[in-house]
């Protein structure tokens, strides 16, 4: 006991934090630290968004906040609670429902274990908003802050290309792409 | 890896959070959260209270006037890297945040936050550092400016008392004239720098009139080293760069670490600065406003 630190002496308050997430309007009763990856998986049980180092090193937890993606472990939910977050759930929930992003993963072979996937898929939805025809490098540099210990990221790089031509697609009037997308592993 | 408890204190005003940090002497300011909350996460530190900014308006502000560009204290990285008029005043500006982490984080992080953090490794604290930049504080009893010089007081500490708070930093423009470059080695891009290089340099009538140096990673804290003594009366085009190794080398401190040794750290700050200095002058100059000084 001899170096008592005076945060040792705390117990947690709690806090109803109201924070909207894919739309809908969550609120829960948690202490201040509760970080919103936690808030999203343990309170809201989304658990989609997938949690690695915990420091913001690996990207694995990335979220959109108000469209821009962040890292959910370097956010306390209290701090959340004015902004509208988008997780992966929201980009596409089902094999029948993904986004550009997700179904350029399962034509490449964008993943293996699938334990990063979900922080590429949102970094890489909200880079193509500003960049819908990146070339190689810059496809590289986007996906530079986020780890895969799997797939090496030749096939994620190969995904960013592929999901931006998806996107110009879907931007233009229906008739050439009908996203024959067949069934997914990434469940 | 979870910070433990705290109370989470969301001032609306400046004076109301130096008035929360006096009261609480284990208390700590919430910018962006991108260097704390790993640091919490980690136990590195135990708070008691998070004193957070992000609630109290008109700290989002980017200003540029003939002199400074003045950055308020929850301007996110991503948002003056983004800036044109702050890129038109200062390019070093653009030129150095790029190399600030991922876009993730720039997203978040804020760059005064990182400037108050006083990371060595960090970038914006050289920038601050060779623009003879000056940094606004606010505590219970008032402001005060600090010029960097007298900021940074060590690795990941300053001069700024318990109960301040950095309202903004203002980075100097420099004279019609100066080009400036920054160069950097990561092992992977947006990493923390092995070693990086800010450089100025002035030309006038074809001629090199003043140059400075601020580096990342290979100093304690983020001085500024004169090359002018050493380039002044020199051509751009045809100068040897390399006269300049002697000065720098003498002003840096690396250190050994897992990622390199001192001595790859020197060498690499060394080329590094011959590379910035090449590539400053092959910029186009500064538009500076006229009358415009540090
Ligand atoms: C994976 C990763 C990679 C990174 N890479 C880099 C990099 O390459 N280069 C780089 O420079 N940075 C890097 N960073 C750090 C990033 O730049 C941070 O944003 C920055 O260091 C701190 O800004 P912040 O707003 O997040 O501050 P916070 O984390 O909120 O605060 C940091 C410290 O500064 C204090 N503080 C913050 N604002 C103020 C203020 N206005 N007044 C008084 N005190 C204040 C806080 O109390 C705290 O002690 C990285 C971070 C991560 C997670
Ligand atoms: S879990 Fe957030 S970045 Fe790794
Ligand atoms: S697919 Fe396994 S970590 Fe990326």
């Amino acid at each position: 006991m001899t170096d008592l630190n005076a945060a040792d002496l705390l117990t947690d308050e709690l806090h109803d934090v109201t924070v909207t997430v894919n739309g809908a309007v969550h609120t829960a009763r948690v202490p201040a630290r509760r970080l919103l990856s936690d808030f999203l998986r343990h309170d809201l049980r989304l658990t989609g968004t997938h949690v690695g180092c915990e420091h913001g090193v690996c990207g694995a937890c990335t979220v959109l906040v108000d469209g821009r993606p962040m890292r959910s472990c370097l956010m306390f939910a209290i701090q959340a609670q004015r902004h509208e977050i988008t997780t992966v759930e929201g980009l596409g929930d089902s094999p029948e429902r993904m986004n550009h992003v997700q179904r350029a993963f399962t034509e490449c072979h964008g993943l293996q274990c699938g334990f990063c996937t979900p922080g590429f898929i949102t970094t890489i939805t909200a880079f193509l908003e500003d960049n819908p025809d990146p070339t190689e490098g810059e496809a590289r540099e986007a996906v530079s802050g986020n780890l895969c210990r799997c797939t090496g990221y030749q096939n994620i790089v190969k995904s960013v290309l592929r999901a931006a031509e998806l996107k110009r697609s879907e931007a233009e009037p229906p008739a050439a792409e009908t996203a024959q997308s067949e069934e997914s592993e990434s469940r | 890896m979870k910070p433990g408890p705290f109370r989470y204190l969301a001032p609306a005003s400046l004076q109301d959070a130096a008035a929360m940090l006096r009261a609480h002497a284990d208390a700590k300011v919430l910018a962006g959260g991108q260097s704390l909350i790993p640091v919490l996460s980690m136990r590195l530190a135990r708070p008691t209270h998070l004193v957070d900014l992000g609630g109290i308006p008109g700290l989002d502000r980017i200003e540029v006037t003939d002199a400074y560009v003045r950055v308020g204290a929850m301007v996110r990285h991503a948002q003056l890297l983004a800036d044109e008029g702050a890129y038109a005043a200062l390019p070093l500006l653009r030129q150095a945040l790029v190399n600030v982490a991922h876009p993730a984080i720039r997203n978040r992080g804020t760059t005064v936050g990182s400037i108050a953090h006083a990371d060595a490794a960090g970038e914006m604290p050289s920038v601050l550092a060779i623009t003879d930049g000056v940094v606004e504080a606010v505590g219970p009893d008032g402001r005060r400016e600090i010029a960097a010089r007298d900021f940074f007081a060590g690795p990941l500490e300053t001069t700024l008392a318990h109960d301040e708070i950095v309202e903004a930093v203002r980075f100097g423009r420099f004279p019609t004239g100066t080009r400036t470059a920054f160069r950097e080695s990561a092992r992977r891009h947006g990493d923390y720098a092995l070693a990086g290089v800010a450089v100025a340099v002035t030309v006038e009538n074809d001629r090199i009139t003043a140059a400075r140096a601020s580096f990342v990673s290979v100093t304690d804290v983020p001085g500024v080293v004169d090359l002018s003594s050493v380039l002044a009366g020199a051509d751009p085009a045809t100068a040897d760069w390399s006269v300049v190794d002697e000065t720098v080398d003498a002003h840096l401190q690396p250190e050994s670490d897992i990622h390199a040794s001192a001595q790859y750290r020197r060498m690499l700050a060394a080329e590094l600065t011959r590379r910035a200095l090449a590539e400053a002058v092959a910029q186009p100059s500064t538009a500076s406003a006229p009358g415009a000084h540090r």
